[in-house]
């Protein structure tokens, strides 16, 4: 158990100093929660939206006695609060796509390795290093985003639907554990290869089924209630279990070419700091 | 202290290291050489625990490879043939980071003792980029040290570094052998390989043959001495040839060189010929072949 801490311990020292990592962890949070704000400012500033009769009608139903500008506001929120979901896997997957193969192109796994910590206990380590700066920015911005909104609005019954059980759960949930299902892939993926791109990019592919849920919600094919949130977290629980077993089973600890002098050369030259 | 039979790896159909039996005792320094690609950190990865051997065996400190692995990682310590330091981050917390990971007891106090032991306690803040190469390589090898290992692997410590940067990590090396700790040494420079390891396993896919540095000179070429005279002459040659013990003579210029098995036992009597003979002798000398030498006729004879 302490060897995972102190693998946290150094991937943060270590991994938070890489750029491209930090441009992820701390501009991705203030995009995200700046766009939905933005939204939301221009939809309150908007007198004439008494009657919100241009809404889709599934939202009239959802909003009850709000006034337009709240509904409207909620609308965005619930849009926006998907993207919430997403956040804590983007930002992780890039952690984790740069933790195993940068330490391949530094040749800092090999030492690594040969300590005896077990193949568990690096990737767990690695994993939470990579998941709880993504949680916790999500959270903040979450956080940032509900008073900003709240502030903007004057709505008490609009920061009560924004703090939904629904929301809750998805973003207190749902994420997190998603990001737990990238991290593992991803690091599976780059225990494999000596790229850090090519780690990420497949990892990205596991954004698609989420850009889809978002779309269809835009479009109105499906309404994400609270009951769905709850099933996906249960979902995502046993996913999770199973990528975590398969990924300290299927990680290759073995060194191979990456770690000869040779092949090393060109790898270094590869890494975009 | 390390053991193997018949250990083999293989990558696809190429043979990296065939049927190796090594022997490496317990407190020796053991050289071991050979040309590019001869599997030397092939054999130190399969006896960390870093890849598996295709066949044979192996055990380290009493331990089986593939079987016990964790203990084996436990009891050593590898500078590997490219050090990998965490260049972001200081001396201090990249050791501190292996002290924890090899489950050290008294982290503050062994990180300390290196870093002191290392002169560099003082710049223990600054980041292991700004080091020197050879700080950087030294700080490597204290890293393998961290958890007082029985064993030592350690891969061309002195491969890439300027003459006295090398030099720095050569004397750094000599001290750690006076601790007594068994210290395994890939290496290409033969020089160091003389003067640092007890015995010496030249290898090239399979081991070629292991001995101490000194036995192996006289293996190839059997002990020469060398006398230099104010003056020299075929008819002293001669005189000199006619005795029993010697087994081979030559004369360049003033100097006579004579091959014979004991010079301890013999180089009395043969002074004492010399000067009865009238020959004003300036030096007496053993004339060495360089390891190199040594090396090169062995490696180039299995081509
Ligand atoms: N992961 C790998 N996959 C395939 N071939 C490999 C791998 N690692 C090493 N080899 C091959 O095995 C052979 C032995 O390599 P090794 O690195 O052990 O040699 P070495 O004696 O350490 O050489 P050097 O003096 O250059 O360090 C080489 O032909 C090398 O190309
Ligand atoms: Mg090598």
């Amino acid at each position: 158990m302490p060897k995972i801490w102190t693998i946290i311990d150094k991937e943060w020292a270590e991994v938070f100093k890489n750029r491209l990592v930090l441009f992820t962890v701390i501009f991705m949070p203030i995009l995200f929660t700046a766009l939905p704000l933005i939204m939301v400012a221009i939809g309150s500033s908007q007198a004439d939206m008494g009657d919100a009769t241009d809404l889709p009608a599934s939202y009239l139903e959802m909003c009850g006695d709000l006034t337009g500008s709240a509904c409207f506001t909620l609308m965005m929120v619930n849009q926006f609060l998907l993207l919430f979901m997403m956040m804590p896997l983007i930002i992780p997957v890039t952690i984790a796509a740069y933790s195993i193969v940068g330490e391949k192109t530094t040749r800092c796994l090999e030492p690594l390795l040969a300590t005896p910590i077990t193949t568990a206990e690096l990737l767990i380590g690695k994993s939470l290093a990579a998941l709880i700066p993504g949680v916790l920015a999500t959270w903040l911005s979450f956080g940032v985003f509900a008073v900003v909104a709240y502030m903007l609005v004057q709505s008490p019954e609009l920061l009560r639907r924004i703090l939904d059980p629904m929301w809750i759960t998805a973003i207190g949930l749902v994420g997190p554990l998603l990001a737990l299902a990238g991290i593992n892939v991803t690091l599976m993926v780059s225990s494999r290869v000596s790229d850090p791109r090519t780690a990420e990019q497949v990892s990205a592919l596991l954004i698609l089924p989420l850009l889809g849920i978002f779309f269809a919600q835009i479009i109105g094919v499906i309404a994400v209630n609270v009951q769905l949130m709850q099933l996906a977290a249960v979902v995502m629980v046993a996913i999770d279990a199973g990528l975590v077993y398969l990924g300290v089973r299927a990680f290759q600890r073995e060194v191979t070419e990456w770690a000869n002098q040779r092949m090393g050369e060109s790898a270094n030259e590869q890494i975009g700091e | 202290m390390i053991h193997t039979e018949n250990l083999t790896k293989k990558f696809g159909d190429r043979t990296a290291v065939e049927a190796l039996e090594l022997d490496v005792r317990e407190g020796e320094v053991f050289g071991f050489l050979g040309p590019n690609g001869a599997g030397k950190t092939t054999t130190v990865r399969m006896l960390t625990t870093l890849i598996g051997p295709t066949s044979g065996t192996a055990t380290v400190n009493g331990f089986r490879v593939g079987q016990a692995d964790t203990d084996i990682r436990r009891c050593t310590g590898i500078l590997t043939e490219t050090p990998g330091m965490y260049d972001r981050l200081s001396a201090e917390k990249n050791l501190t980071i292996f002290a924890r990971l090899y489950e050290v007891e008294d982290v503050k106090g062994q990180v300390e003792k290196y870093l002191r032991f290392l002169g560099l306690w003082d710049r223990r803040a600054d980041l292991v980029g700004n080091f020197s190469k050879g700080m950087k390589q030294k700080l490597a090898i204290c890293r393998a040290l961290l958890h007082e290992p029985a064993v030592v692997f350690l891969d061309e410590p002195t491969s890439g570094l300027d003459p006295e940067a090398a030099r720095l990590v050569r004397d750094f090396i000599e001290e750690i052998k006076a601790h007594g700790r068994t210290i395994f040494l890939c290496t290409h420079n033969l020089d160091e390989a003389d003067r640092l390891c007890d015995r010496i396993g030249v290898m090239k896919q399979r081991l070629i043959t292991v001995d101490t540095p000194m036995n192996l000179r006289q293996k190839l070429y059997g002990r020469k001495v060398v006398f230099h005279l104010r003056e020299a002459d075929d008819a002293l040659l001669a005189r000199v040839r006619a005795l029993p013990f010697i087994k081979e003579a030559q004369r360049v210029d003033n100097k006579l060189v004579f091959g014979l098995d004991d010079p301890e036992a013999h180089n009395p009597a043969l002074v004492r010929l010399l000067v009865e003979a009238g020959a004003d002798i300036q030096f007496v000398g053993e004339l060495r072949h360089s390891l190199e030498d040594v090396y090169l006729s062995l490696v180039g004879s299995t081509d």
